[in-house]
């Protein structure tokens, strides 16, 4: 019989390994960006300007990226269904499983909001992130396949932590535009004009606006992940909610991803000081992934380590 | 009409000049309410409450970890009184948790029960009227068409209806508002978190859990005394326990050897339980996951482990204890610890701690250990222990721990005595003539939660509300939609499209096209500009 859970690692190697080269792509096109004329979008830089849909006005290394992401990402997710047909279950049952489903969740998102509006300057961020999450979950987070523990044999496996990695992928986009979106403010402000490499970009209100959007479906599906995970909670432990670690922190980002959105209809809050709040959210939703899962002990011990 | 918003709202449109209220005492006490209410306030309060969150899983809880908060006292009791002066191991029923979120509830109701008076007028008044000079909007649209006035503007009515505004005519223009839904779906979010609240309050009075070690071959009655320990609401009382009873016939795990690992894997627990109520007997299954609902009660399978039966005799020889002792796993191949106490019909009182292996095999250093968790080779250990077991002072015990202070080492530890050892069946003597101890036979049992909460339901309908509500204030939008019909020379009219948005609204250009469109559909005449 074929030994899928192998074929899966070497997929993930394999994989990992054309990350690399569309990183560097993505990256050379970030570096030759200045050169360029700037976009004309930025020029206005209203709050209804809109980054355009379609990648007319990609370069070549951009394009190699992207191509060569698409065909990272299918090896990715057939590396993933490899390794759910090893366990014969769904591949997100420990924190390799899982770590591997929410990068192809990241791609994903990534290139499906590629088709809704040019996200195409996110992709060494993107691309990288992957990488580097993909690297530490294989060497640090690398388990056998082993059968379900009765705790996890629920249909809520399926929806509750497929649902949680899809808003960790929709936050890490969000976070991504939303330090651009900083760093491009500052630039506005004329406190770094020499970073010719931000012209290229759409201007501070545009991200802001995108990284909303983003967070925003990211915080639906987190609020179904805590919803899905308390009724879980009640059929497996008795109870849908005893502020176990790993509950806590859920919530912890449900608020703080909740406070985003307020601040952002605040006054004096909107624009950059909300922008700091979405990366706060996605750095407490890392936060929760590792540290949480490895160093904290609860209820949620399934990392497998 | 606008959507009311405290003064501090941001929808990106220009400042508004700040209103000074005039202090008096009333002045005073409005402007602080306007001060709870505002987006800052509640902004603040949320981030404080995520903060706040953040000592709960640093420290261990009480209501989540209680065996972790008697590790950390016994680890560091000085910094243990320290922390729970500050409620830290109670932290989210602390006095300062507990007041950052009723401030916050408090700001939320003051903030949508006049939001929700303001929207239930809105929803019954017509749309605004139309503004003098549309040409003036950023998403504006002129065409001209063929047609009776009168006719054209019957037809601007019809369209922007059919597109889901709130139409008014007016003159020779037609005015629509849409997306109401957007803010009654913002106030159905707010509320059901208001309702989650509430659940919960009401949860903690209404509710009961109990929970119960059951051997196979042991019932448990669904009453007060039955329970090994039991934690009530503040409005229970006896008569809210359904009469029910729970027998434990037999428990079966399966488990999976991992070759490469060494490890067994288990694959599942399953309780054989007959359930005798009023109306009879029925044999039902418990499983992880999978409880039994029965009367709004739930039973729930948390744990399971060895309950090996030992039989105690004294030296002449008469059976002075004789029962199945759970004994409490420590490693996932079940070594067990377990403690044994004989208050009565022995020469002294004895208290025995032991040592459960389901497969022993014997270490280099000579202990113990077991490398599987199904009974292929169960021996058991004893330490035995004589003096007071301190059992007559009223205080109550744990029938888990055996506090050995007072008491005399007999075997095992630094007496010089091996512990007893016995395999299953066997017999062993208590050194010093004080009896003799049989492990007689092997059973296991299953530790079950028995929870009532009938504010489960609600709880659960306020999260549907939550979900619901949070989909559509996010994605509805809430736009006006102008069409002005101006009668020009012959039977040429020239016609002016505006849409503006109110709050977030980034297909507002295509609401525009979306207008103009539908409208020249309907005139099934082309729009020329």
């Amino acid at each position: 019989m074929l030994d899928f859970a192998y074929l899966s690692l070497v997929g993930v190697y394999s994989a990992m390994a054309v990350y690399t080269l569309a990183f560097l792509a993505f990256t050379w096109d970030l570096a030759t960006r200045s050169a360029k004329k700037p976009v004309p979008v930025m020029a206005g830089g209203g709050r209804e300007a809109e980054a355009p849909a379609a990648p007319s006005t990609w370069g070549p290394f951009q394009r190699i990226g992207l191509t060569l992401s698409v065909f990272a990402w299918i090896i990715h997710l057939l590396a993933t269904i490899g390794r759910g047909i090893a366990g014969n279950r769904v591949p997100w049952a420990n924190m390799f499983e899982f770590g591997l489903t929410y990068t192809l969740l990241i791609v994903a998102v990534f290139l499906g909001t590629l088709f809704w509006k040019d996200l195409g300057y996110l992709g060494a961020y993107i691309t990288g992130f992957v990488l580097l999450a993909l690297g530490v979950v294989t060497v640090n987070f690398y388990v056998d396949v082993v059968p379900l523990p009765p705790a996890l044999q629920s249909g809520w496996l399926v929806i509750h932590v497929f649902v949680a990695s899809t808003a960790t992928a929709f936050f890490a986009l969000g976070a991504a535009l939303s330090v651009l979106q900083l760093v491009r403010a500052r630039y506005e402000a004329n406190l770094m004009a020499k970073a010719r490499i931000m012209n290229t970009l759409p201007g501070s209100s545009v991200m802001e606006s995108l990284a909303y959007r983003l967070n925003v479906v990211g915080f639906v599906l987190w609020s179904f992940t805590l919803i899905a995970g308390a009724i879980w909670a009640e059929r497996a432990w008795g109870r849908y909610w005893g502020w176990d670690v790993k509950e806590v922190w859920t919530f912890i980002i449900w608020v703080l991803f909740a406070g985003y959105i307020h601040a952002r209809a605040t006054r004096g809050w909107r624009g950059s000081r909300a922008a700091w709040l979405g990366i706060i959210g996605f750095g407490a939703v890392l936060f929760n992934y590792t540290v949480v899962n490895i160093a904290f002990t609860g209820l949620h011990s399934y990392s497998g380590l | 009409m606008e959507p009311l918003r405290p003064s501090d709202y941001d929808d990106g449109a220009p400042e508004r000049p700040i209103q000074q209220p005039t202090l008096g005492w009333v002045g005073f006490g409005r402007f602080m309410w306007r001060q709870l209410t505002s987006m800052r306030t509640a902004l603040v309060l949320l981030l404080l409450l995520a903060l706040a969150s953040i000592p709960g899983s640093l420290v261990p809880q009480r209501s989540s970890d209680p065996n972790g908060v008697v590790q950390f006292r016994r680890d560091d009791q000085e910094l243990f009184e320290i922390l729970d002066a500050l409620q830290l191991f109670d932290t989210f029923t602390s006095v300062w948790f507990s007041a950052i979120y009723l401030l916050l509830f408090i700001s939320l109701v003051g903030c949508i029960l006049p939001r929700t008076s303001h929207h239930l007028k809105a929803l019954t008044s017509p749309p605004p009227d139309t503004p003098s000079r549309l040409e003036r909007f950023e998403h504006y649209r002129k065409e001209t068409a063929e047609g009776d006035p009168a006719e054209l503007l019957e037809t601007a009515r019809e369209t922007l209806a059919s597109l889901g505004y709130r139409v008014k005519v007016e003159g020779t223009s037609v005015s629509g508002e849409r997306g109401y839904l957007r803010e009654t779906a913002n106030l159905v979010f707010h509320f059901a978190l208001v309702g989650i609240l509430v659940g919960l309050a009401l949860g903690t009075g209404f509710k009961y859990q109990g929970q119960r070690v059951l051997v196979e071959g042991q019932t448990f009655t669904n009453q007060l005394t039955s329970y090994d320990s039991f934690n009530p609401g503040r409005f229970f009382s006896d008569s809210s326990l359904e009469p029910y009873s729970l027998t434990l016939n037999s428990f079966t795990p399966t488990y999976q050897f991992d070759l490469t690992s060494g490890f067994a894997n288990p694959l599942d627990f399953v309780a054989d339980i007959t359930l005798r109520d009023a109306e009879g007997a029925r044999d039902l299954e418990l499983r992880v996951n999978e409880p039994i609902d029965y009367a709004g009660t739930s039973v729930y399978l948390l744990g399971n482990g060895f309950a090996p039966w030992i039989t105690v005799y004294s030296p002449s020889g008469d059976v002075v204890f004789s029962q199945p002792v759970a004994f409490l796993p420590q490693d996932s191949n079940l070594t067990s610890l377990g403690v044994v106490k004989i208050p009565d019909g022995l020469p002294t009182q004895l208290g025995m701690i032991g040592f459960f292996y389901p497969s022993a095999v014997a270490l280099e250093t000579g202990a113990l250990t077991s490398v599987y968790p199904e009974p292929d080779q169960p021996v058991l250990t004893l330490n035995v222990f004589q003096g007071d077991l301190g059992l007559d002072e009223g205080i109550p015990r744990n029938v888990y721990s055996l506090d050995t202070d007072a008491l005399t080492q007999v075997t095992g530890g630094d007496t010089g005595v091996d512990s007893l050892v016995m395999g299953l069946g066997e017999r062993a003597e208590i050194p010093g003539g004080l009896g003799s101890v049989e492990f007689t036979e092997l059973r296991r049992f299953v530790s079950v939660d028995v929870h009532r909460d009938p504010t489960q339901l609600p709880v659960a309908i306020s999260a549907v509300f939550i979900m619901a509500g949070l989909i559509m204030t996010l994605f509805v939008t809430r736009r006006r939609a102008w069409i002005k019909i101006t009668p020009g020379k012959k039977s040429q009219a020239t016609l002016e499209f505006a849409v503006l948005a109110r709050g977030e609204d980034p297909g507002l250009q295509s609401g525009l096209d979306d207008v103009v469109e539908a409208f020249s559909q309907s005139t099934k005449s082309r729009l020329s500009s």
